[in-house]
């Protein structure tokens, strides 16, 4: 039996008035595989998502499970589980109740959906509180409930809508991995949506990044993070600090300075990409493996597990870097007001084309 | 320290200083009770004309009531009239309440306003205007003409009642059901419905206390057989005072003391 | 756009669904047009013809003409302006005990509003007409225990009717007016108190204020539903007031005469739109004006 299918989106568009929700928007989603929808609020990953569900009609388009187009398909026919941000749960039914909902409509035998309830509570940790009342579970058990809702029924895509964004971090961190282990186990095709970066650098196979209705970059998380596709990405995924750089002689400048670059350059304008935990302070120039930019430290401010140091460069620009609080790093570092040298190793610099489309902001 | 001088909340006022707030809002829940209340041992009196306390106790304004075939006759066209308006008026304005909140028509609000005239139209311009028409249609004087007029005065009231409890639902709750495979239909029927039952339970109570209570419509539209009961108490009251009318205002309220009281047990077994 | 993936399709579905929600607000419209808008504008057509049949104004002009329509009106005024008025006075200090009772206490008080609320309108008429008039419950009580030796006229005319409506109408003042109070959080009025506000400077300065939308609601609601009365005028009155729905009633009963009778409603009509329509707008500023404030 196939446990997952595939979802092809092709060119759906939805607009609102004149503002486009999804603008074009093309993505691949493998069998089995778990991507996250990342963007800020209002980007249209939500949209993209009841798209998916069949809940919001697009304007045009195409969405394929499998085979089977499904575009013009209700959401009762297309065999999805979804989980929502407030799980929406059915408080007139037991926790029972609410889980073997979707056998009892498919006409499963009695005795079957019992079993299979069973099951699915065990599969999320909850075993023998069927009889519950939904009011009398916290908010991680309401979490496990809807979820065990949404697969009982071994839907082969199953959808989820910032299902942790209600939960304390604590548990939040501990039901990243546990959702993530779940989905190893089942291996069914599931769409993520959050606006948390973390969470989706934690528990995505790829992660697709969507801004103002477009598709910007869809990636494993380590790629995204490393090579981000826009200056959009590099800013909203992690720190980082953007400087445009110059090109003389089929070579890339920074203040004068040809810089050692990882990867290819790219073609147009485009900036170097400074992340904060990927700078060093380097004693002196002669490690050749480095890219060095002389700076003033302005400020060190302690964080706790880590330190950031804010500096700025010949060239004016304001840049920050972080280092971990261990005994050594901590000695080294420079007091307010000291000349440091800042190193990048040539294969964490990389370039940012400067795209004209999706400016941040 | 004793009561007086004990303070009511976090700032400083005491209820010494508060006992004027007291014992007006004692008098006035007086005005609201006991004159209506006041009718029940009244009603019992063996005189023309009521006397409280009752200086002889008779049960014979009880006798006229339940032994007089027009009165029997108008309490049976009001409780037929009550109930069919019921019947018709909530699930018009359940399904009328559903489509408004479901569907993000800029026209929805328009809609909403219109279905709500009934109530901001005089009832005494509804009453003629019907009047008027129904006397071309030749349904002045019939049950149907009046369950109809009834049921579009109470419309707005449940209209408004069921719409309150669809705002407060989490419609989300509706799309799960629909994505784990409930046609939209039953996931109405099984999921939404029983949760805003009370709702609509509310809105159906309404719908039989506008249609029963209602006197100016009926007053022109009905006669002969269908006269219902507070068009008969109304043109009694003006005539002359019937006693009578005691002992059938007192039948009134016991029941809507019984309705009230079913409605806070259904209000508390909704909540969970 | 129009080759545009799957777009000829998706358009359809969304018009049907459309539709589909359309339609089933379309049996209470249907109901609507056909009770009230159709026979309503029928009776507004009608006003708009004289007795001979021509179109003319005369059905309004004469309103403006004769005395006795002037005086209907100022009646109606009149009456819906008084009862308005004590119901504030009476509801205020009402709603604002029940707000401050712990709910459970409150549920109690709640129920003296609620049981006349629901109890039906003619049956409480009638209470009032039992203990107001010449031999009634107040008039005996008072010549026994030796207040007064004659009958005071306490029914059939506009105390009697007023003492009615008050009571009729206090449920709807008092609900509205509860709820806003309750609404209120009691930070606030802790705030200003400990900002250096006097009780009652802080319920002047904090309470009153954020219980006015209650207070407006209420009395928008009484000032409406008094305008258009009947049944109260017509047996606590005794003939004495008449108000205008009562002239409209009689028109037709004794006359049979639609157009002015029309004309009467639509003047009615027009005068309670204006009032909702009025309120709408203040409502609104109310709520500007809160949003500014905070």
């Amino acid at each position: 039996m196939i446990k997952a299918l595939p979802i092809h989106i092709q060119q759906v568009v939805k607009t609102y008035g004149r503002i486009h929700a999804l603008d074009h928007v093309d993505l691949e989603i493998k069998s089995g595989e778990f991507l996250t929808l990342l963007g800020p609020s209002g980007s249209g990953k939500t949209t993209l998502l009841m798209v998916l569900a069949g809940f919001t009609r697009p304007d045009s388009g195409s969405v394929r499970f499998g085979d089977r187009e499904v575009i013009r398909t209700p959401p009762h026919k297309r065999d999805v589980g979804m989980v929502f941000q407030n799980y929406a749960l059915f408080p007139h039914m037991t926790v029972a109740g609410n889980i073997g909902f979707p056998l009892r409509l498919r006409g499963v035998q009695k005795d079957d959906i019992h079993q299979r309830v069973e099951h699915a509570l065990s599969t999320v940790q909850l075993d023998g509180l069927g009889d519950r009342r939904i009011d009398q579970l916290s908010g991680g058990q309401k979490q496990r409930v809807a979820l065990a809702r949404a697969i009982v029924f071994e839907p082969r895509i199953l959808l989820m809508d910032e299902p942790l964004s209600a939960l304390d971090k604590k548990l939040r961190d501990h039901m990243q991995i546990e959702l993530r282990r779940l989905h190893e186990k089942l291996g069914i095709t599931t769409v993520y949506v959050t606006h948390d970066q973390r969470e989706a650098l934690t528990m995505s196979d790829r992660v697709a990044v969507i801004n103002h209705g477009r598709l910007i970059q869809c990636d494993s998380p380590r790629t995204i993070y490393d090579y981000p596709a826009s200056p959009f990405v590099a800013n909203f995924i992690g720190e980082s600090t953007l400087i445009p750089v110059k090109r003389s002689n089929g070579n890339v400048v920074l203040d004068g300075q040809v810089l050692k670059v990882s990867g290819a350059v790219p073609d147009g304008r485009c900036s170097l990409m400074l992340r904060p935990e990927r700078l060093t302070i380097l004693p002196d120039r002669r490690n050749p493996d480095y890219n060095v930019f002389p700076g003033v430290v302005e400020e060190v401010v302690f964080q706790g597990e880590s330190f950031v140091a804010y500096a700025v460069l010949e060239s004016g620009t304001h840049v920050s870097m972080r280092g971990i609080s261990q005994r050594e790093t901590v000695a080294s570092l420079p007091s307010r007001g000291k000349a440091v040298l800042l190193g990048l190793h040539w294969e964490e610099t990389v370039l940012i084309p400067e795209a004209n489309e999706d400016a941040p902001g | 320290m004793n009561w007086l001088s004990r303070p009511v909340s976090d700032i400083q006022i005491t209820h010494g200083s508060r006992l004027w707030l007291y014992i007006v809002s004692g008098l006035i829940m007086m005005f609201l009770v006991v004159p209506t209340l006041i009718v029940i041992p009244m009603s019992f009196s063996d005189s023309q004309y009521l006397e409280f306390p009752p200086r002889v106790w008779s049960v014979r304004w009880y006798d006229n009531y339940f032994g007089s075939p027009e009165w029997m006759t108008a309490t049976w066209v009001s409780v037929r009239a009550a109930l069919l308006t019921v019947v018709v008026t909530t699930p018009v304005a359940t399904l009328a309440a559903y489509g408004l909140s479901v569907s993000n028509l800029k026209a929805s609000r328009w809609i909403f306003i219109l279905l709500i005239t009934p109530m901001m139209v005089p009832v005494i311009l509804i009453a003629i205007g019907i009047f008027f028409a129904y006397a071309k249609l030749n349904l002045n004087n019939s049950m149907f003409g009046l369950v109809l007029a009834h049921s579009v005065l109470a419309l707005p009231m449940c209209l408004i009642v069921i719409s309150a409890g669809l705002k407060s639902y989490d419609m989300n709750q509706e799309l799960v059901a629909r994505s784990l495979g409930a046609s939209r239909v039953k996931a109405f029927l099984v999921i939404t419905l029983p949760q805003i039952r009370f709702s609509v339970i509310s809105g159906a109570l309404l719908a039989f206390v506008v249609s029963f209570d209602e006197v100016i419509v009926a007053l022109f539209i009905t006669g002969g057989e269908i006269s219902t009961i507070t068009r008969s108490m109304f043109l009694a009251l003006r005539d002359q005072i019937d006693p009578t009318i005691a002992s059938i205002s007192t039948v009134l309220i016991m029941v809507t003391t019984l309705a009230l009281v079913l409605t806070q047990v259904f209000g508390q077994s909704d909540s969970p | 756009m129009a080759d545009a993936l799957n777009a000829r399709e998706l358009r359809q579905d969304e018009w049907r669904e459309k539709l589909a929600m359309f339609g089933l607000s379309l049996p209470a419209l249907v109901l609507v047009f056909a009770i009230i808008v159709v026979p309503v504008g029928w009776l507004f057509w009608l006003s708009l013809f004289n007795d001979e049949g021509v179109l003319s104004l005369s059905n309004y002009t004469r309103m403006f003409d004769s005395k006795s329509y002037t005086r209907i009106f100022i009646t109606t005024f009149k009456v819906s302006i008084l009862t308005t008025v004590f119901c504030v006075l009476i509801s205020y200090p009402f709603s604002y005990f029940l707000s401050q009772l712990p709910k459970r206490w409150a549920a109690i008080g709640l129920f003296t509003v609620l049981l006349p609320f629901w109890t039906s309108l003619l049956v409480r008429t009638y209470a009032w007409l039992v203990v107001l008039q010449r031999k009634g419950l107040v008039n005996e009580w008072g010549i026994e225990l030796g207040l007064w030796d004659q009958p005071l006229k306490l029914a059939h005319n506009l105390n009697g009717t007023l003492v009615g409506m008050v009571h009729i109408m206090l449920p709807f003042m008092v609900l509205p007016l509860y709820a806003s109070m309750r609404a209120i959080n009691a930070d606030y009025v802790k705030a200003a108190s400990n900002l250096g506000a006097n009780p009652t400077r802080a319920f002047w300065l904090v309470f009153f204020p954020l219980s006015l939308p209650g207070l407006l609601a209420g009395m928008v609601v009484v000032f409406v539903l008094c305008l258009g009365f009947f049944v109260t005028p017509a047996v606590l009155g005794g003939g004495k007031v008449i108000m205008v729905s009562m002239k409209i009633e009689t028109l037709i009963d004794l006359f049979f005469n639609f157009g002015t009778a029309s004309a009467l409603g639509v003047v009615l009509m027009i005068l309670t739109l204006a009032v909702l329509f009025l309120a709408h707008r203040l409502l609104r500023l109310d709520k500007i004006l809160g949003e500014r404030g905070a």
